[in-house]
């Protein structure tokens, strides 16, 4: 497939309060470069993020959704993120079967003590969907921007 | 009609320098709603504080957006700001444009942009945003000091002076921990069990300390200021209200042969056995796996000896409930298990000892009396070896990658009773580095070597050979000389990395708080909050933090005291508000809410709701206590109806954000 230098692809990410943002908030502070197309938002739980957000954000247009949350075993909610890892398992079932391309969404724990990694992880998220191209299965035309 | 004001932060030029505050400002005065849009220095200082109060006011905002650093930083204070000027706190929403785009990117051009949008998709949260009221909770004014070390006797002691409850819960048969197995403390050379056991007295005698010993925490519910703990009181088969502490079961047991965990294995104990002279409670405790009554059901001399009748083979581990409104985290460390470093012969020379085993050697209550003799022969070494640094600052993944701290000033404080006591024993001490700071530390360690004589070499020790006449080759390379030695040395001594309580884990499970990749417990602020945890009500004491000596761990037993009697003081707190709600119109009963929730704050009433052409009906509708609610989200999205939903970050509310991100 033909990799477009020039695309830049809109990436959302979901971060839990108590680890990953922390640990996105680490990389800033350790001044880690990842690209700025990631944008983050900021969720209390990774069980907070509802699988329809997700949905949402490849309608309007985003080419790749990162969810983050605190180790398993490490949850602020004890096991919060064990359910964000069924609800996720069961989306990339879905996902495969509308032919949506798998690296397209991702599921990553990234600890408060991981900035390093959240910005590694994002470093190689983002190059992954860059190589995957825009997101047109998913997007709903009508609410491309004009 | 929105009216929402956003307020662009420079913080210097660590946003300034990479994002064009300036641009993003007016991009975002576009923006649907907002009625004004500013920049300044420092939105954080009190004139930043007061240009938001006096917008607030002038403009009569329904919501504020502040593009600064991280919510974790400063989205209380201009919480606080807004309050202050009557505009409901949660009508603020901070986008974090310092941690997660000044600071991460070089390019200006894509900074700003990225800050435009990470602020467009903030204004359009706060279109959302609701009012909230935090609701207030009762504060039980009890505490919980986990773990009876010297951290946790101290956290136990100041709580108690200032009139509160405590109880400690100590794994161990006897408080007292580590100290009480350390023979002399660094850097003034007193004994330890001298400074430390009064304390323990003191503790046990204190009317508002309980000690539960030889117990564990099985079980935390609850939340700040009404924490429900589950302690295990495992069975010690002696009535702890009876035993007197006479001894006189541990002279007549005839299991004599095992290991003394106290004495670090060097000696052995009886079955039943009391841990030390000074221990508190001084109660006996039998061990099950060495007790002959309790494995084969033949002997009970024990029971027969005990003038009180305190023995009992049947008790049970028992369960006790209590609340408590803070919880204390004292559980200390270990030093690690040598087994991976074979070339040390720790695991077959008996003569290749760990520091706190010459602790245990040196020590007068010791195996020997307090005199330092060879573990293979009990004779007296003329040579000794330490080896610093095994397992610290190792990145090899065989030990750990962080410096223990102590390892420096014990050895330095060993080599120096050494060469006191023994002035014809020669000690050689292999580092890397000697790291001294503190507190008399560095003075400490030149008296080690320019009055004590003792041989620092800059080198690593590669291996360690016992040879068959007795002696043990160290084999090390001296790195300033660049040479390989070979010493023959009676004693070796190996400066042990120490690692956090395993029981530390799955505590922090059980407390939900943070931990870092070692096992140590994570502070909320490194700088600004270090003896509390990000669980409010659980509090960090000592040695579970990161490694620590006895006064620092002291010092910070006393801080987290402080912090918890802070809590304590308080007849209630205030709740956070960003609790679910459920929809009773859109909920259908299907109970998937309350299977999901973690802290079991949901419950079904039965309601009865008005139906067309006037009749009634009742139904089953999910209602959460938003006082026992943590506000994690896990029910929003397991309602297939749609009827829960999260204050402050309803599906509404990241929608939006999403939208905003994506456009």
């Amino acid at each position: 497939m033909q990799v477009n230098e020039n695309f830049e692809p809109v990436i959302v990410a979901f971060c839990c309060n108590w680890c990953s943002y922390a640990g996105a908030d680490l990389s800033g502070t350790n001044r880690l470069n990842y690209p700025a197309n990631v944008k983050i938002i900021r969720v209390p739980c990774s069980c907070r993020v509802n699988p329809m957000f997700i949905l949402r954000a490849f309608q309007k247009g985003a080419d790749g959704v990162i969810l983050c949350g605190c180790h398993p075993g490490d949850c602020h909610y004890t096991s919060g993120n064990y359910f964000t890892r069924r609800r996720i398992t069961l989306l990339y079932s879905m996902l495969d079967f509308l032919g949506i391309e798998r690296n397209r969404t991702r599921l990553e724990w990234v600890s408060a003590a991981e900035g390093a990694k959240f910005a590694a992880v994002m470093n190689q998220f983002v190059a992954d969907v860059k190589k995957l191209g825009p997101n047109r299965r998913l997007e709903d035309l009508r609410c491309r921007k004009q | 009609m929105q009216r929402i004001g956003v307020f662009v932060c420079h913080c210097g030029t660590n946003i300034a320098a990479t994002v064009d505050v300036k641009a993003v400002a007016e991009a975002l005065g576009h923006e649907p709603g907002v009625v004004i849009s500013q920049e300044y220095q420092y939105m954080c200082s009190e004139s930043g504080q007061d240009l938001v109060k006096n917008a607030i006011k002038e403009n009569n905002l329904t919501g504020v957006v502040v593009c600064s650093c991280s919510p974790r930083m400063h989205e209380n204070t201009f919480r606080k700001a807004a309050a202050s000027v009557g505009l409901n706190p949660y009508l603020v929403e901070i986008a974090n444009i310092r941690e997660q785009c000044s600071w991460i990117h070089k390019d200006i051009a894509s900074a700003t942009d990225k800050a435009i949008i990470l602020g467009k998709a903030a204004v359009a949260k706060v279109h959302l945003n609701a009012p909230l009221t935090a609701g207030e909770s009762p504060v039980v004014k009890r505490a919980l000091v986990i773990g009876g070390g010297i951290a946790g006797i101290q956290t136990a002691l100041d709580i108690a002076e200032a009139g509160f409850e405590v109880d400690i819960v100590e794994k161990e048969p006897t408080i007292g921990g580590k100290m009480a197995q350390i023979d002399k403390t660094f850097p003034t050379l007193d004994c330890a069990a001298c400074i430390l056991t009064p304390k323990m007295v003191e503790a046990s005698q204190n009317e508002k300390i309980t000690i539960h010993s030889f117990s564990e925490v099985s079980d935390v519910k609850g939340f700040v200021g009404n924490f429900t703990v589950t302690i295990k009181k495992k069975a010690r088969f002696v009535d702890e209200t009876k035993c007197t502490g006479c001894g006189l079961c541990t002279e007549k047991c005839p299991m004599k042969k095992v290991p003394n965990e106290f004495n670090m294995g060097l000696d052995n104990r009886r079955a039943v056995y009391i841990p030390f002279a000074q221990a508190v409670p001084k109660v006996a405790t039998i061990d099950p796996n060495y007790c002959m009554m309790l494995k084969n059901g033949k002997c009970g001399i024990c029971s027969k000896v005990c003038s009180v009748g305190a023995i009992d083979y049947k008790q049970t581990d028992k369960f006790i409930e209590q609340k408590y409104g803070a919880i204390v985290v004292a559980t200390g460390f270990n030093p690690i298990k040598l087994d991976k470093y074979d070339e040390f012969a720790y695991s077959y020379c008996p003569d290749v000892v760990t520091s706190l085993e010459l602790e245990r050697l040196m020590n007068a209550a010791g195996p020997n009396g307090g005199t330092l003799l060879r573990p293979s022969d009990k004779t007296h070494p003329h040579t000794i070896v330490f080896v610093q640094c095994v397992g610290s600052r190792c990145d090899d993944g065989k030990g750990k990658q962080y410096c223990s701290k102590i390892c420096c000033m014990y050895t330095a404080k060993h080599a120096m009773l050494i060469r006191e006591k023994y002035p014809d024993t020669e000690v050689y001490v292999f580092y890397i580095d000697v790291r001294t700071p503190g507190k008399n530390f560095d003075e400490f360690y030149r008296r080690a070597v320019e009055q004590y004589d003792v041989h620092y070499i800059k080198g690593m020790v590669g291996k360690v050979t016992p040879k068959a006449d007795g002696k043990i080759d160290v084999q090390a390379s001296d790195l300033i000389s660049n040479e390989q030695l070979h010493i023959d040395a009676d004693m070796v001594v190996l400066a042990a990395a120490i690692e956090p309580d395993k029981t530390a884990r799955p505590l922090a499970t059980m407390l939900t708080t943070q931990m870092d990749t070692n096992d140590f417990f994570t502070e909320a602020h490194p700088k600004l909050r270090p003896v509390e945890s990000a669980t409010a009500g659980i509090f960090l004491s000592g040695a579970c933090q990161g490694p620590k000596d006895i006064p620092e761990t002291v010092a910070q037993a006393s801080a987290a005291a402080a912090k918890a009697i802070g809590l304590l003081c308080k007849n209630s707190i205030t709740c956070n508000p960003c609790v679910a709600h459920s929809d009773e119109l859109m909920c259908n009963g299907c109970s998937a809410c309350e299977k999901v929730c973690p802290y079991g704050a949901i419950t079904y009433q039965d309601k009865e709701f008005r139906m067309p052409n006037r009749t009634t009906a009742i139904r089953r509708v999910a209602s959460v206590n938003p006082a026992v609610c943590q506000g994690c989200g896990a029910c929003t999205v397991a309602c297939p109806s749609g009827a829960m939903d999260l204050n402050g970050f309803s599906n509404s509310q990241i929608m939006a954000e999403v939208d905003a991100i994506c456009k």
